[in-house]
């Protein structure tokens, strides 16, 4: 039996140029995700990752391998009723707004697929409380803060009770405070509901939360694994254009400037308190 | 180019029901050859003020000067030209405002318009792909058929390409990876120093400010609220927060250490590298004087 919400299974897409040069943007990938899972996709700009994130909801197609998305092969017949278990969540928070309210845009999708209105008024409400934007339900999208339309724009997918929900770039317009309060939505989701979640993002920092990371590169699948041990191989990391948390860059600099700290960290407090041991000790 | 705005204030929609206010007796001196950041939270005004640096909007209070040309409420300003030429903009997400066929056309396309030969022309846009860190190839490609990192890039050498005096950048790496923020961050500085250009960034990355600025001005509600050097301006973290920004993590990070250890540090971190080296220095001089 399989098990898997979504899988990958030697995925290849190669784009049309005018020029015809075929580089693939995703070679052979494969990478299977577990219900109750949070995932995080990352890689640099030009690593396949939204190209994955468009396979994933059936906006393009594989050309070589498949796509499974709970048991069933996203194709033209399956798209429509696989589409409808995922909620996603995109870069631009103001690309994704139809409703002239908080509430109306929270209750499209639901409308268009025939919710009866007294369920409807229930789940907008429930999932405006979730995201905690229900004070604002009469407000217009288009006045609310960049943290604040992204939490909208999750509990428009959380309305449709997803079984998946992704969130593509959903931070990297959004100020530093926006930032927090979108992680922090998703952290608080996943505690109360323990919804599935793949976030594709560059923010190390984001994707240390997650359980597991799966690296792109160029197109391929580069490692995957817990953050903690993803973010050991350090260089080889920044030499794909990525970045380590703040914590592990400290430690390095530290180091390089002769403080001679024992361990990586990933956190400032495991940092601090190791500066501070050294100290009592020297 | 020195720019210098006195008592500016701005309203959107001006003497109609759907007036707005976003600027209020802005007081701002940006000296020539300048790297100055401006901050602030979401909607303190920093997209207005920018918009004022090249006369895209014009002061409805208050006089700005650009150079040697003066904006002023209520008069009417002709001939811009010159100023958009000196003044350049990069905006956010600027990739969404390529156009041509080629990146070569797209890059020509402003100096072209200014007048600049199409031989010269041509020779900047292939100087810049390099400078930007694009492959030479990419000069024939259609800007579409490119990744959005290399978008970016191509965008802001159709603004290089204008040769401005003033360089202004709005969030000018938002989406963009790391590395790649990092390496545009780092080529914006060199052209400011290489070039002399005077440079306004507007952010909110801290870090940045800290980094790159040797001027920072706060916008708070639609004033400029402080202006000083980064050093000031991030070790006052009550004033900082009174503005609802933060300081630069190093910054924070260094308040944890200190509070932790008792050790103070010689000076305020404003990026890792001084942290590190501040911390060593700290460390082994209180061991010394133990």
């Amino acid at each position: 039996m399989n098990l898997d919400i979504l899988s990958f299974e030697n995925v290849t897409f190669t784009y049309d140029t005018e020029d015809g040069t075929v580089l693939p943007a995703v070679a052979k990938v494969s990478f299977a995700i577990q219900p109750g899972e949070w995932v995080a996709l990352v890689g640099h700009n030009g690593s396949g990752k939204s190209t994955i994130a468009k396979l994933m909801n059936g906006l393009l197609f594989p050309q070589e391998g498949s796509v499974k998305v709970m048991g069933h092969t996203m194709s033209e017949e399956t798209l429509w009723n696989i589409r409808s278990q995922m909620g996603m969540v995109f870069q631009n928070p103001d690309n994704q707004f139809v409703g002239a309210t908080v509430q109306d845009d929270v209750a499209f999708a639901l409308e268009n697929n025939g919710v009866p209105h007294a369920e409807m008024v229930e789940r907008v409400h429930e999932a405006l409380h979730q995201v905690k934007m229900a004070d604002y339900k009469d407000h217009e999208p288009h006045h609310l803060s960049g943290g604040q339309k992204q939490r909208v724009a999750i509990a428009g997918a959380l309305a449709m009770r997803p079984k998946l929900l992704i969130l593509d770039e959903a931070t990297s317009m959004l100020d530093p405070q926006g930032r927090m309060e979108v992680i922090e939505t998703i952290r608080r989701l996943r505690e109360s509901t323990g919804l599935t979640v793949i976030s594709i993002t560059h923010d190390l920092e984001e994707a240390a939360l997650a359980g597991r990371m799966i690296v792109m590169n160029e197109g391929h699948k580069h490692v995957e694994g817990a953050p903690k041990d993803v973010f050991k191989r350090g260089d080889e990391l920044t030499g794909m254009g990525l970045d380590l948390p703040f914590a592990m860059r400290m430690t390095h600099l530290l180091q390089e400037a002769g403080v001679g700290l024992q361990e990586e960290h990933m956190t400032e407090d495991k940092l601090v308190d190791e500066l501070w041991k050294y100290y009592s000790k020297a | 180019m020195e720019i210098l705005l006195e008592g500016v204030g701005y309203s959107y929609a001006e003497d109609t029901p759907f007036e707005k206010r976003a600027l209020t007796d802005v007081d701002l001196h940006i000296p020539s050859g300048s790297y100055t950041a401006i901050i602030g939270h979401t909607g303190s005004g920093k997209s207005t003020i920018l918009q004022h640096l090249n006369a895209l909007l014009k002061p409805t209070e208050g006089v700005v000067t650009i150079g040697d040309r003066k904006i002023e409420a209520g008069v009417k300003a002709k001939d811009l030209r010159k100023i958009r030429r000196q003044v350049g903009i990069v905006f956010q997400f600027p990739e969404q405002q390529l156009f041509d066929e080629t990146v070569l056309k797209d890059i020509m396309f402003g100096p072209l318009n200014f007048g600049v030969p199409a031989e010269e022309a041509e020779r900047r846009a292939r100087e810049l792909v390099v400078q930007l860190g694009l492959p030479e190839d990419v000069l024939e490609k259609s800007p579409f058929d490119l990744s959005g990192g290399q978008m970016r890039r191509v965008a802001i050498a159709g603004v290089l390409a204008m040769e401005p005096e003033v360089l202004v950048l709005d969030e000018p790496t938002a989406g963009l990876d790391p590395r790649g923020r990092q390496e545009i961050m780092d080529l914006f500085h060199e052209l400011h120093l290489t070039k002399k250009l005077t440079t306004i960034l507007v952010t909110h990355s801290m870090e940045d400010a800290a980094r790159y600025a040797d001027r920072v001005a706060i916008m708070h509600k639609g004033r400029c609220v402080v202006t000083g050097e980064p050093a000031a301006i991030f070790s006052n973290e009550e004033q900082l927060g009174d503005y609802s920004l933060q300081p630069p993590r190093s910054v924070q990070f260094q308040r944890d250490f200190e509070k932790r250890t008792g050790l103070l540090l010689d000076s305020v971190s404003l990026t890792e590298e001084a942290l590190a080296k501040n911390i060593a220095a700290a460390l082994s001089k209180g061991s010394d004087d133990r």
